[in-house]
């Protein structure tokens, strides 16, 4: 592989700060959250704290990221490296959600039919192979989330957002930033009200459904997992709103929009692990 | 010193090493790739001694039958956090220094690709053995579980195990950055005319790793994660009353479990793969076939996980699949020692350190490997499981396969780093003590292993007791031993016999044609690749 004359120097940053202020940032999130697990007084105070540290050392350091692109200093090598780390991290969330889309299947497909052979008769007399379920000793009846509600409405706005943002680039790639504005503005739309449904999924269920997370393996495994997606659907949205914000600035060109595309890659795997869910937690 | 470097940015494209923050602040701010190697390797060793000193706390008690020491619930803490201490706070970051201090230097470019996320993935360290070991204070006292952090157990622990959890998830997060740096600097930042074929084995067995811990860690942090749930959300994924399965944890943390294997292995075969040639004077043999065989061990180590559960009640059929899975493993890394051993075959040898740590990982990773093979036969494991025999398997290829091979590279490239030859004597002293004491340490754990003295127990039936006085000794000697090399390296780093460019006068590479000490930025400008420094 031969790099154009453009790519011999290499791109190295000075020293930075960033990286250690987010380590403490870690270290106070993560003994906050412990202390509040275990509930020790003023593990809440240390948790905010790490937040309030962890947002400084975000802005600090996309900030300067931002900046130093802005100010050309990124030739097309660095361009590439990021393209790569980019699918590379999504590759690790993809292997994040096998973790619990492999515990579903496990459960319904060894687990359940397990606790319901007739070698378990035994111990857990009368319980049946049935999905959903929430084990052999739960004890209150609760009602399934049905996919054809709200879930296919939210199916319907991530797919239609997957267009927008899709729609959104043809407008960045063909200089016209009034489209490309429209386009993310649509995409925010469609993944906050995305959201909004999902809370009020979430207190339907809790309210009405008596479907909780304690609600056995079928409780535990339908929150983890939505859970897990809405919150990436939210850090999706926040990306998307630091992209539109510099596009209303006037950054990217039509050929150098990385950070766009990161973005809008990294829009597209919550909407395929969404359609996974759609098919495993409420539809099958 | 923000305000400079901010002032320094604006249209510079200069980044030498004038201006840089000294002191203190050059670790902790660094985008150095030599400064970050330098940080990881410390801190490996001081984890490597931490973890060490537990382990001989374990083995003083071991001395005799019966409890002289620790009581059961300490002795259980202490080999867990000896074992997440050796695994991710030694033996991986040993690995990530060598990768920073050599990668860049071997492909020819003048960092990694992600200078500040790589001073990141170093300094999540820190929090992360901050939590491990302050958890030994709290109430309930540190995990006792065991590495594999299994429930119920680790359900019922108190709130050590939610600090072992977090920490957990932060070694996660530094393991996968730092990876995504490794693959990407190794994908785009390698000098005009070297090929993915002709690159430097280590940078081949790093790629491979890499890719393992990008994909295996993530589960790791949906294993921990759920169990966190489940012990304080109130979900019910290992609990059976709920419908999940204390068994599905287990299948979750060995399909991580066991890629961490050859996370740990493929690294230490990258070193062994540079160090044999050029003590040997001989291209390394089978270029191609190590590639592939690496890219086989990293593959194939995704779909033997349940080799580690032959006793949990997995259907007859699985039991099968997984031990012919296993067995398969064993193929490509025969290739690999075929070919070290064929690399030496009529080659003009020479036994400095280097080479000494390369073929004492050579006999002894094979024996591990020997005893790997044993295990992977379920009626075998069956009487074997949770025995000294597994601990001793384990050891010798942690020990005599990943250390000796990190002992091996460290000796190899010392000089390159710090620009001194270090002291022969002591080293090969080092060597000699590292292997007779690892042997007295650990052989004899066969014996107990197959004899029926089970692990994890801080007592055991008086017919063991020999064995194990034995073994004792061992671990105290190798443990002792392991102080030569503070000594080797302090003395290197502060002076002794100026060491050329390329102080093997065997050894190939880009890394070998800069000075030592190699300056700051080793390749400002990408170096020319010949055939001469090529290893494919």
């Amino acid at each position: 592989m031969s790099h154009p004359a453009s790519t011999s120097r290499y791109f190295v940053p000075e020293p930075s700060p960033w990286p250690l202020v987010g380590s403490i940032a870690l270290l106070l999130l993560a003994s906050g959250a412990v202390l509040m697990m275990n509930s020790i007084a003023n593990g809440g105070f240390v948790l905010i704290g790490g937040f309030a540290v962890l947002a400084i050392m975000l802005f600090g350091w996309f900030g300067r990221v931002i900046g130093e692109s802005e100010g050309q200093r990124y030739n097309l090598q660095v361009d590439r490296s990021f393209r790569l780390a980019m699918a590379w991290f999504i590759f690790s969330e993809v292997m994040f959600f096998v973790a619990f889309f492999g515990a579903l299947f496990y459960i319904r497909v060894v687990a359940i039919p397990d606790l319901a052979s007739p070698e378990q008769a035994a111990l857990w007399e009368g319980f049946r192979n049935v999905w959903p379920s929430a084990g052999p000793a739960a004890k209150d009846p609760f009602t399934q989330m049905h996919a054809w509600g709200i879930p296919a409405i939210n199916t319907l706005l991530l797919l239609s957002s997957g267009v927008t943002v899709t729609w959104a680039h043809w407008g960045l790639v063909a200089n016209k930033r009034q489209q490309l504005i429209i386009g993310l503005m649509l995409t925010i739309l469609l993944g906050a009200l995305f959201l909004t449904l999902q809370v009020y999924e979430y207190r339907e269920a809790y309210s009405h459904l008596n479907l909780k997370m304690t609600t056995g393996v079928y409780g535990s495994t339908f929150f983890m997992l939505t859970g897990f997606h809405g919150f990436h659907v939210t850090l999706g949205v926040t990306m998307l709103t630091v992209i539109l914000v510099r596009a209303m600035k006037g950054h990217f060109t039509a050929e150098r929009h990385f950070a766009f595309e990161g973005v809008a890659w990294y829009w597209h795997f919550v909407d395929v692990v969404w359609l996974g869910l759609f098919v495993v937690i409420y539809w099958l | 010193m923000q305000a400079t470097s901010h002032a320094g940015y604006a249209g510079n494209h200069d980044h030498d090493s004038h201006g840089h923050p000294t002191g203190w602040k050059r670790w902790v701010t660094t985008t150095n790739h030599k400064d970050i190697g330098t940080m990881y390797l410390w801190f490996s060793f001081a984890m490597f001694l931490v973890g060490g000193a537990m382990s001989l706390i374990l083995r003083a008690e071991l001395f005799a039958p019966g409890l002289q020491y620790v009581s059961p619930e300490f002795y259980n803490q202490m080999l867990t956090l000896h074992a997440l201490i050796m695994v991710f706070g030694a033996i991986m970051p040993a690995f990530v220094g060598f990768a920073n201090w050599m990668i860049p230097m071997m492909i020819g470019a003048s960092d990694m690709a992600f200078a500040r996320m790589n001073n990141w993935s170093f300094w999540l360290l820190p929090p992360a053995a901050i939590l491990l070991s302050a958890s030994i204070f709290v109430p309930g006292g540190a995990p006792g579980t065991g590495w594999t952090l299994y429930p119920p157990l680790s359900i019922q622990m108190g709130m050590g195990m939610d600090m072992a959890i977090f920490a957990v998830h932060i070694l996660g997060m530094s393991s996968i950055m730092g990876s995504i740096n490794i693959v990407t600097t190794i994908l785009n930042l390698r000098t005009p005319g070297m090929t993915l074929m002709k690159m430097p084995l280590f940078c081949w067995t790093w790629l491979v790793t890499a890719f393992l811990l990008i994909a295996s860690m993530p589960i790791l942090a949906g294993a921990v994660t759920m169990l966190l749930t489940d012990r304080h959300f109130g979900t019910s994924f290992f609990s059976a009353a709920g419908g999940g399965d204390p068994v599905l944890f287990q299948h979750i943390f060995w399909f991580f479990g066991h890629p961490e294997v050859y996370i740990i292995a493929l690294p230490a075969f990258g070193v062994v793969s540079h160090v044999i040639p050029a003590f040997s004077r001989k291209p390394l043999f089978g270029y191609a076939s190590m590639v592939y065989a690496i890219a086989a061990i990293g593959l194939i180590s995704f779909f033997v996980w349940a080799h580690h559960m032959y006793v949990t009640g997995i259907p007859l059929t699985g039991q099968l699949y997984f031990m012919y899975a296993t067995m398969l493993i064993a193929v490509p890394t025969g290739v690999k020692v075929f070919n070290w051993v064929t690399t030496m075959w009529r080659g003009s040898l020479s036994f400095e350190t280097p080479m000494l740590f390369a073929l004492g990982f050579l006999v002894l990773f094979t024996i591990g490997g020997l005893t790997g093979l044993v295990l992977a036969m379920t009626a075998v494991d069956i009487q074997l499981q949770d025995t000294y025999y597994v601990v001793a398997h384990f050891h010798y290829v942690m020990v005599a396969g990943a250390l000796f091979s990190a002992y091996a590279g460290l000796y190899f490239w010392l000089p390159k780093w710090t620009g001194h030859m270090y002291n022969e004597g002591l080293g090969k002293l080092h060597f000699w003590l590292s292997m007779i004491f690892f042997n007295i340490a650990f052989f004899p754990q066969h014996f107990l292993g197959l004899a029926g003295m089970p692990r994890r127990i801080p007592d055991y039936a008086q017919q063991f007791a020999d064995f194990n006085v034995i073994s004792s000794i061992g671990a105290f000697g190798f443990g002792f031993s392991q102080l030569l090399v503070l000594v080797v390296v302090i003395q290197a780093v502060k002076g002794g016999a100026k060491a050329p460019s390329r102080p093997w006068d065997g050894a190939h590479g880009l890394e070998w044609t800069v000075p030592s000490p190699a300056p700051y930025h080793t390749f400002e400008d990408p170096p020319v690749f010949n055939q001469a420094e090529a290893h494919g």
